[in-house]
């Protein structure tokens, strides 16, 4: 890769993170939802400790994981609403016309998603530890927990490029935040699979890509290094990160024929 | 020269959107899907995934944790039903049409009142899918005939109490981007009660907000209702009573704010 496309894909993360970190509407979202939501649940659900075999006994700890998912999933929407933009305003077009390679185009998007994803990570972390959280995996840890967050945001910043490449339209991709947030809802967000007593729900958690990205993370904040819960949450932000890289390739290709 | 407003001219008016409103939802499902959807995941999130917590020491509920869960999101989908619907006042003022219904309407409240039987109607039908769904899944009731009643007066209330807010901030603002500002405040309240267990069994904090909570009271009367115990009856209904009266006069103003500048 030449210098000119890395000064390409500089430019474009530049502005892909200045454009969420100067719009107030898309940064509180991103904080606040999820800590607010946090607070309520480590409190309201505080007593789900007492169940017998809940795997801690602070449920802040426990919960934590969730937020980094929600992060990850508003990533999604920013992104996909940011170039939903481009496209509607015609700078996508313009940029089109420029000798700006398509790979470069989306790099630069993608490589701005990753470096939010991971300032948000950290700033979860904090916020767990104002919470009075515990990292069994200590620094090392928190270090994975930035990666893994940089990771899912990215992968699921594909996702939002995906539906924005597809409809060129702001308004569709935010109304694809409850679809995505369901995943979260049907998850072992709440409760460790195990302690899922509805048989259907036990199942569609098992089944639930998003359950074993939140073990993921949870595994590193409750028992320190869990390789399975490790491995196991990587492969699915990987997994998610391909197939939305898929998808942006044929959907950019779409987008530009038609441009 | 415009006759004096008169009390048919507002029913006239009120069915009039009426008519309009639900056509549109039945015609248009992007509409009414997100609405009846929304619920029902909260029913099967936290009915289905939450069980776990109806054998937490400390909990007794006589009707079981779905019927517990359920009345929770019988609340939420009511006043969320209200909000939906000063969704739909926001966007036809975005629209335009709004501001010609303004001119056109031989008196204004007519307006107000006919997106409150929107409200009441859409609700209906969500409540009764969330109802049916609850059932089919093996949601037990306790509680008699005339629980049920209370139950979905209550309910109808809530309606109420979530399109006075949400149309009382579309009036003012005129823009659906004023959105967040609707929901919010209801999201927040809904949550700052005892969502998953009763209140005996929240601790610090949101022990003392729900405390204080009015929608911590619509829970327990609901959930007194449905298991055939009823409690804070009185209160639930004098505090959903009293919030329709301040956001019906919130709304009124609204109006006024959108006439002046109609």
């Amino acid at each position: 890769m030449s210098s000119v496309h890395l000064t390409q894909i500089g430019a474009l993360a530049r502005r892909s993170m200045l454009k969420t970190l100067r719009q107030p509407f898309q940064m509180f979202p991103i904080i606040f939802f999820p800590a607010i939501l946090l607070a309520v649940n480590a409190s309201g659900l505080s007593s789900a400790i007492r169940l017998p075999g809940f795997p801690t006994h602070s449920y802040i700890t426990f919960a934590i994981a969730v937020a980094f998912i929600q992060g990850a999933m508003f990533s999604l929407i920013n992104t996909g609403t940011n170039l939903a933009e481009d496209i509607e305003s015609g700078f996508f077009n313009r940029l089109a016309l420029t000798p700006l390679r398509r790979v470069s185009l989306i790099a630069g998007l993608l490589l701005g998603v990753a470096v939010l994803g991971a300032l948000q990570s950290i700033v979860y972390i904090l916020m767990g530890f104002i919470g009075g959280d515990h990292l069994a995996a200590g620094v090392g840890g928190a270090l994975v927990i930035v990666v893994l967050g940089s990771l899912a945001a990215t992968a699921f910043g594909t996702l939002g490029c995906v539906a924005a490449l597809r409809t060129g339209s702001g308004e569709v991709v935010q109304g694809l935040f409850p679809l995505f947030f369901v995943f979260i809802f049907l998850s072992s967000g709440s409760l460790p699979r195990p302690l899922l007593r509805t048989g259907w729900f036990h199942t569609v958690a098992t089944w639930n890509p998003i359950s074993y990205l939140i073990e993921g993370f949870r595994s590193l904040f409750v028992v320190g290094w869990d390789g399975t819960s490790l491995w196991r949450g990587f492969a699915v932000a990987i997994g998610i990160a391909l197939l939305g890289l898929v998808g942006v390739v044929w959907a950019l290709r779409g987008r530009l024929q038609r441009t | 020269m415009r006759p004096e407003p008169s009390g048919g001219g507002i029913w006239r008016v009120a069915r009039a959107i009426a008519w309009r409103s639900l056509h549109t939802y039945v015609r248009r499902p992007a509409l009414y899907v997100p609405s009846i959807i929304f619920p029902l995941v909260f029913l099967a999130s936290f009915a289905g995934g939450l069980s776990a917590l109806g054998s937490v020491p400390g909990f007794h509920f006589p009707a079981g944790y779905t019927a517990f869960q359920f009345v929770f999101v019988l609340c939420q989908a009511a006043m969320f039903g209200g909000l939906f619907t000063g969704f739909t006042l926001a966007f036809d003022f975005e629209s335009g049409f709004a501001r010609r219904l303004m001119l056109a309407a031989e008196n204004r409240r007519g307006i107000a009142l006919g997106y409150a039987l929107v409200a009441l109607t859409r609700a209906a039908v969500t409540l009764t899918v969330v109802t049916v769904v609850a059932l089919l899944t093996g949601m037990r009731i306790t509680g008699d005939g005339v629980d049920l009643f209370g139950l979905y007066g209550l309910a109808a209330l809530l309606v109420l109490v979530g399109y006075g807010w949400a149309a009382g901030v579309a009036f003012r603002f005129r823009s659906i981007q004023a959105g967040p500002l609707m929901q919010t405040p209801v999201f927040l309240i809904l949550f700052l009660a005892p969502v998953y267990v009763p209140l005996s069994l929240l601790k610090g904090w949101l022990h003392a907000i729900a405390s204080i909570n009015p929608a911590t009271a619509f829970l327990e009367a609901g959930r007194g209702f449905i298991s055939g115990q009823p409690e804070q009856t009185i209160l639930a209904f004098a505090c959903a009573a009293g919030l329709v009266l301040l956001f019906g006069l919130w709304l009124l103003r609204g109006l006024r704010s959108a006439e002046t500048s109609a």
